[in-house]
């Protein structure tokens, strides 16, 4: 039995080196590079995101616009259904960052207001 | 006629039926870099072992002129056989025959070999390349999968079954692999997935390749829907022939013994783990320094790589090993590693393999990502898995054990029948440097120089409860030993635990948290 040649720390690909913390101990560890990734739900109610991916048919709103919370931005089309985008929050339409027409991407940013 | 007469007559129609799809579909089988099917079955079973059935069924299909077709055993080969002595049945669709797309008598004929391997109580092994369903026989198609579906839930737990993905297996049919123990997948050539590039495109606008969507890589190290990754229909084949000999044939046989080997690398454990308690080490090196010739076959290599499963040896007899990986997230459990564990935890339970977990973890993976997927109900699964297992079950402390951490990863309390402890271990609530935190507050804040206060404190802490002796004086830890005698201890635990019994309350079933 021979006392082999320890590879210690070998590298695995798509992994990359840093700190993680866990109870205030900092470990020295290697990461996937997908880590983190996977999306979730915004913290900024003012920003408004397309959830899914599909196609813009109708804006309700225009810029300087107050609206009440609950209320329809717009209408987005996808899986054969017409999704009601409403604002979560009560403010003022700042920015519509889309065109009736326009295939948007899933996390595509749609409206922004203010307060 | 005569006897010859009526040999050549077999001979022929069996010449024909051989030819499957014919020279072009073979050549563009060949093309993409695929075996057919019969050289599959024939490369991955013993030499002359295999014996073919059903090989004169002729398919079901009425309409769309699909009666004036010929299909050869209605693209599917199924039969008996053995891989290195070990009997399985055995069905690989032919990708050459209609682009092995299932009909109802393909479906029956997978069904049959399916509930033979269920009666005569051996291992099935499916071998998928197909286009999905027969669209010309409409419902009928769909019937053969359900009928697939519902035995490969009756052989769950009876019989092993192993999927091999070696072409197409999209929609519908994708869910018989899902389904089984372990699917094997090859780079290049497998593609899993419910809906396709071209249903995603139209339909959400999302681009996206078939490799990218459901290749090998992505499902060896992103959905963990595979267990092996091979970069060749070969190379599979050894890591299936390799896997057939750490299991039984069926749920009431145990693994097949061999002989006692000592292993062939002798790591001084020292070594491996750093002094440092934060610095990470390859736990693999471990497992190889436990087990017999150091042979290891790991599960799930590249998926939730915090957590180390696979198959090894300890004095002859098969074991399934859970390990915790510190040189991954250090080693925290998380919801893909909870799922990877569970799952595993419940194949070895099922079949009689003795379960070995090796402990160092600093605890769960903080974070709202984890939250907001479930982390809750992920992590119960192991606790569910560890708790019902009725197999031997031996754990190892090696350095950190804190919190639901310690808990989870087969502590005393989840009834593991042998928990031992190097000198390096730390069970505790949590680590020194937190729990100091909270338990010498008022101390640290008042102190003159809360600094040097809190690092006393740490030092207190440690050397009072970040050791294996306060839960050993509870008895929570049956044994403190050095890391050299752990070969020694966990051979002897098995083998006094050869028949463990347990008896439990009745129930059809638990419900775990799925």
């Amino acid at each position: 039995m021979e006392n082999e040649e320890i590879n210690k720390q070998t590298d695995i690909p798509n992994h990359n080196w840093g700190f993680i913390e866990v109870d205030d101990v900092r470990y020295r560890t290697l990461f996937p590079n997908h880590f983190g990734s996977k999306k979730r739900i915004s913290g900024n109610p003012y920003i408004v995101n397309a959830l899914i991916p599909g196609t813009i048919r109708e804006i309700f709103v225009k810029k300087g616009q107050k609206v009440k919370a609950g209320e329809k931005l717009l209408l987005l089309e996808a899986m054969k259904m017409n999704n009601q985008i409403v604002t979560n929050i009560a403010g003022t339409i700042d920015i519509i960052h889309v065109s009736v027409g326009d295939v948007v991407p899933k996390d595509t940013l749609l409206v922004t207001l203010k307060p | 006629m005569l006897l010859s007469q009526k040999t050549s007559d077999l001979k022929r129609r069996m010449r024909e039926a051989l030819q499957g799809g014919g020279t072009k579909a073979i050549e563009s089988q060949k093309s993409k870099g695929k075996l057919t099917a019969r050289e599959r079955i024939l490369a991955l079973l013993d030499a002359k072992s295999f014996h073919e059935y059903d090989m004169f069924v002729s398919h079901a299909g009425k309409d769309f002129d699909m009666d004036k077709k010929f299909l050869p055993g209605d693209g599917v080969i199924t039969g008996t056989g053995t891989i290195n002595g070990y009997p399985v049945c055995i069905y690989a669709q032919d990708f050459t025959v209609a682009g092995g797309s299932l009909g109802y008598a393909h479906a029956k004929k997978i069904v049959k070999i399916m509930e033979q391997a269920m009666k005569l109580k051996v291992p099935i092994i499916g071998i998928n390349d197909s286009g999905g369903a027969r669209i010309q026989e409409g419902v009928n198609a769909l019937a053969g999968y359900g009928d697939i579906f519902y035995r490969n839930t009756m052989a769950s737990g009876v019989i092993p079954q192993i999927s091999v993905i070696l072409g197409p297996c999209a929609g519908g049919a994708v869910y018989s692999p899902a389904l089984t123990d372990f699917v094997f997948v090859v780079d290049k050539i497998s593609q899993m997935f419910i809906t396709g590039p071209e249903v995603i495109k139209t339909v959400l606008g999302e681009e996206i390749s078939k490799e990218d969507l459901g290749g090998a890589r992505v499902q060896a190290e992103i959905t963990g829907n595979a267990h092996f990754y091979a970069e060749s229909e070969i190379e599979c084949f050894e890591q299936i022939k390799t896997l057939v000999s750490y299991i039984p044939w069926n749920n009431e046989n145990k693994a097949k013994p061999f002989p006692k080997k000592a292993p062939k690398r002798q790591y001084k454990i020292d070594d491996i783990i750093p002094a440092e308690n934060s610095e990470p080490y390859d736990v693999r090196d471990i497992i190889r320094s436990i087990t017999d010739e150091s042979e290891f076959l790991e599960v799930q290599e590249r998926y939730a790589r915090n957590i180390v499963i696979g198959f090894g040896r300890l004095g002859g007899q098969s074991i399934g090993v859970v390990a915790n990986q510190p040189m991954v997230l250090a080693g925290v459990l998380d919801v893909d590693s909870s799922n990877k564990a569970a799952r595993f935890i419940r194949f070895c339970d099922s079949f009689n393999i003795p379960l070995v977990t090796l402990v160092d973890l600093p605890g769960y993976l903080p974070g709202v990502d984890q939250e907001y997927q479930g982390v809750i109900r992920h992590g119960a699964k192991v606790l569910y898995a560890y708790s019902e297992a009725s197999v031997p079950k031996m754990t190892v402390i090696m350095r950190k054990a804190y919190g639901g951490g310690y808990i989870a990863m087969c502590s005393h309390h989840l009834k593991a029948d042998f928990v031992f402890a190097w000198p390096t271990a730390e069970i505790a609530v949590m680590g020194p440097e937190g729990a100091a935190n909270i338990i010498f507050r008022k101390e640290i804040v008042e102190a003159e120089n809360p600094e040097e206060m809190r690092k006393q404190k740490i030092e207190e802490y440690k050397e009072k409860f970040a050791n294996p002796y306060v839960a050993a004086a509870y008895g929570y830890v049956d044994a403190v030993i050095e890391p050299s005698e752990t070969r020694h201890f966990l051979i002897h635990a098995l083998e006094i635990s050869q028949n463990k019994t347990v008896l439990n309350p009745w129930k059809k079933h638990g419900v775990p948290p799925f």
